[in-house]
């Protein structure tokens, strides 16, 4: 009897499996894409790279494939660093496939197990994401569950491990230099808009979210007690009415000490805030920001980007071009208060400073400064972040004169007729170099800095875009015999030009040449060139790019994050292609 | 274990069987201007077909092919009926940004905010400008990534391909 139960059991089963087999081929989809970055490095004397360490070649690879059947989603990515590039990490160098995940997700409740890439509010408690560019990457493999219980109303949990280049993730993987924490995280999100009806199509709109996240590290150290757990909470609110918006989110985290923040027992805090106004041709943002002793890590000893578990985003206006984009601010988790105004406008057509296709205009300006520190008492004594001290009190409305950047800018965007383009740009830039670049003892960058980038339709397919740029330095010691230590830090100093020249063939092919030159660098051994020629080939979803010349020593920023480049010579092949 | 893991995947299969039309419009719900969830794989546009196209505040080439859009656009959804449908990259450091940028610079497309790069990673776009087209049953027909001068010409003869005639 038990036979023939379990007989037709599973022929039941195998029809029904067929059946759904047939339907799950049928409706599946496969997707993804692939990157290859390769750079061959050569010996050039004149930009003082006169050994390459062994270091010939740098290949960055990636190719990821998803998978998709209606509401159940897989996916895989592989990476190879054969070696790293330079400028990116040494950990990275290795091959894998450090990233998978399935997900089922139905509208009504989620599920994924795998690497997980997801955010809370705007990241101050939780954020785990990946910038290739950056060779970048905090996934957290474990799971997460999505509730959306009723309309307008999200909540989340998460629990995980981050991924820490290629360290395994081991439950107790306690060598020497790798114990991370688990990190586990709830989030909920109400939506008033969505679950009232009555609300539906007002004018008014809120909403509201709230979250806690907290790790759990073991203490290893000799010198400090650890807190096993710490945990961290955020409230956010959302407003609007009519062309108005108002959002803020606060953040709290009990005492961490961390490498980061030299071990103080104090503990942290982050606000953001905006206001915004917009109407069709105008747009006005205002935000403000105040960040204290909030770096967030599951390992109190990593450092840089490694291992973070949130995101503070730096609120300063992201520059592109080649130049401005020198001198780009990254957060200081440890302390900043900051300001951010930004005005968009555009002056209607057909009047006379508008012209037949209206001119764009946009004003921005960011400054960012210190906190004040106020000492505390410790063993008796008034100390300031001091290791194993409670480190400092700060007031929150206090504002240092220690001011880390500020970047005050004006652009016109301009289409002049059916062929002519223009778009001008000029920026007054304070860098406090010394705090965000840790050269010590340099000056802060104060420079004025001006582009003008034109282009000319020659035809339906082709064009050509001339690109001119100028950076001069105000007060650099230029004349002043520097010493032989001194000079590294004063490498990209000074004034600057630079010029591009682009011909385009829509919609294949782009050619153009470059160059970068640093004549007012106060060492004279410094007043390079930096040529670059490059084809780029786009077919639908596949780019290829060559591109050979001299790369400046600089910072690459992506997303508010932001990696240093070594100056480097030779050739850059990228191969990229999505299906 | 094992037992479980066969009755998940076997309640996958169910579900799988269950599934609806076909869309190359991934299951991922974003979030609009006014804090509104949109599920990408349920936007529609009465059979005519959409454009989707990724962009962020901060990529100089992503604000030129806007504007270019943007200049044809009226034009084009006249004679194809056609939907532009910009989806946002911008982080938390750029997310209010957003809007003042695009009402400011004048633009008419369905804007998306992807705070979190979801629908980045679902459709494989590794640097923005990306742009796909989707005829009118959802089905992608075509994508271009990058932005050179007169790519808008490219991309409209490829609507005009899918697009129902409308004179």
């Amino acid at each position: 009897m038990r036979k023939h139960i379990l007989f037709l059991l599973a022929l039941a089963l195998t029809v029904s499996f067929r059946a759904s087999a047939q339907s799950f081929l049928k409706n599946s989809q496969v997707n993804g894409s692939f990157q290859t970055d390769a750079q061959y490095y050569m010996l050039d004397p004149g930009i003082d790279i006169n050994d390459l360490y062994g270091k010939k070649f740098g290949i960055n690879g990636f190719g990821k494939v998803n998978y998709t059947n209606g509401d159940f989603s897989a996916g895989l990515r592989f990476e190879a660093f054969l070696p790293e590039l330079n400028g990116f990490r040494e950990e990275l160098k290795g091959v894998g496939v450090p990233n998978f995940f399935a997900t089922y997700d139905n509208g009504f409740i989620g599920m994924t197990v795998g690497d997980i890439y997801d955010q809370f509010g705007s990241g101050l408690v939780f954020r785990s994401y990946e910038e290739w560019s950056l060779g970048m990457d905090n996934a957290l493999r474990g799971a997460r569950i999505v509730l959306r219980p009723t309309k307008g109303v999200t909540l989340k949990a998460v629990y995980g491990r981050q991924r820490y280049y290629w360290a395994p993730y081991l439950d107790r993987n306690m060598s020497f230099d790798d114990y991370r924490g688990i990190v586990r995280g709830v989030d909920g999100e109400w939506n008033l808009n969505q679950s009232i009806p009555a609300l539906n199509d007002s004018k008014f709109r809120m909403s509201i979210g709230g979250s806690f996240v907290s790790k759990k590290q073991e203490d290893q150290s000799l010198f400090y007690y650890i807190p096993e757990n710490v945990g961290a909470a955020a409230a956010r609110i959302n407003l609007g009415y009519g062309n108005w918006a108002f959002s803020t989110e606060y953040a709290y985290k009990i005492n961490d000490p961390s490498a980061i923040n030299n071990y103080i027992y104090k503990e942290g805090q982050a606000l953001l805030a905006s206001l915004s106004y917009s109407q069709k041709g105008f747009g006005a943002v205002l935000q403000v920001k105040r960040v204290d002793n909030m770096s967030f890590k599951s390992m109190y000893t990593a450092l840089q980007n490694d291992l973070d578990i949130n995101f503070i985003p730096p609120i300063n206006h992201t520059h592109t071009h080649s130049l401005p984009s020198m001198y780009t601010y990254s957060t200081q988790p440890n302390g900043e208060m900051a300001a951010q105004l930004q005005v968009n406008y555009t002056i209607p057509k057909g009047t006379a400073l508008g012209g037949k296709y209206g001119t764009k205009l946009a004003f921005n300006m960011s400054q960012v400064n210190d906190i004040v520190r106020d000492s505390v008492m410790d063993n008796g004594h008034m100390v300031i972040n001091r290791p194993g001290s409670l480190g400092y009190t700060s007031k929150f409305f206090a504002i240092s004169d220690h001011r880390f950047f500020r970047d005050i800018n004006f652009e016109i965007d301009k289409k002049i007729s059916k062929d002519w383009h223009v778009t001008a740009q000029y920026i007054n830039l304070y860098y406090d170099i010394e705090t965000i670049e840790g050269h010590a003892g340099a000056p802060p960058v104060k420079a004025n800095i001006a582009f003008a980038d034109v282009t000319y339709k020659i035809n339906r397919k082709q064009s050509i875009r001339l690109e001119i740029q100028g950076l001069w330095e105000a007060e650099v010691h230029k004349g002043y015999e520097y010493e032989e230590s001194e000079k590294k830090d004063y490498q990209k100093r000074g004034d600057w030009a630079a010029a591009l020249l682009e011909y385009t063939i829509s919609p294949h092919w782009s050619f153009s040449i470059a160059d970068k030159w640093n004549y007012g660098n106060p060492v004279a051994e410094f007043r390079d060139h930096y040529f670059t020629g490059n084809v780029t080939f786009v077919h639908e979803a596949t780019r290829v790019m060559l591109s050979a010349g001299r790369q400046s020593e600089g910072v690459v920023c992506v997303g508010g994050v932001c990696r240093t480049v070594p100056a480097s010579s030779g050739v850059t092949l990228t191969v990229s292609t999505s299906f | 274990m094992k037992k479980l893991m066969t009755l998940l995947l076997m309640a996958l299969m169910v579900t799988g069987l269950h599934a609806q039309s076909k869309t190359d419009l991934p299951n991922i719900t974003l979030k609009d201007l006014n804090g509104k969830d949109v599920n990408i794989s349920k936007l529609s546009n009465d059979g005519n077909p959409i454009v989707l196209t990724f962009w962020a505040t901060w990529c100089g080439p992503c604000i030129k092919e806007h504007n270019a859009l943007n200049d044809v656009y009226a034009d084009w959804q006249d004679e194809t009926g056609v939907k532009i449908y910009s989806v946002s990259i911008d982080d938390s450091r750029s997310t209010a940004k957003v809007k003042p940028v695009v009402e400011g610079k004048g633009w008419d497309f369905e804007i998306l905010l992807d705070v979190n790069s979801d629908l980045k990673r679902a459709m494989n776009v590794s640097n923005p400008p990306h742009t796909f087209l989707f005829d009118g049953n959802g089905k992608l027909v075509y994508q271009h990534t990058g932005y050179i001068e007169g790519g808008e010409e490219d991309l409209y003869e490829e609507i005009l391909k899918v697009a129902k005639k409308k004179k």
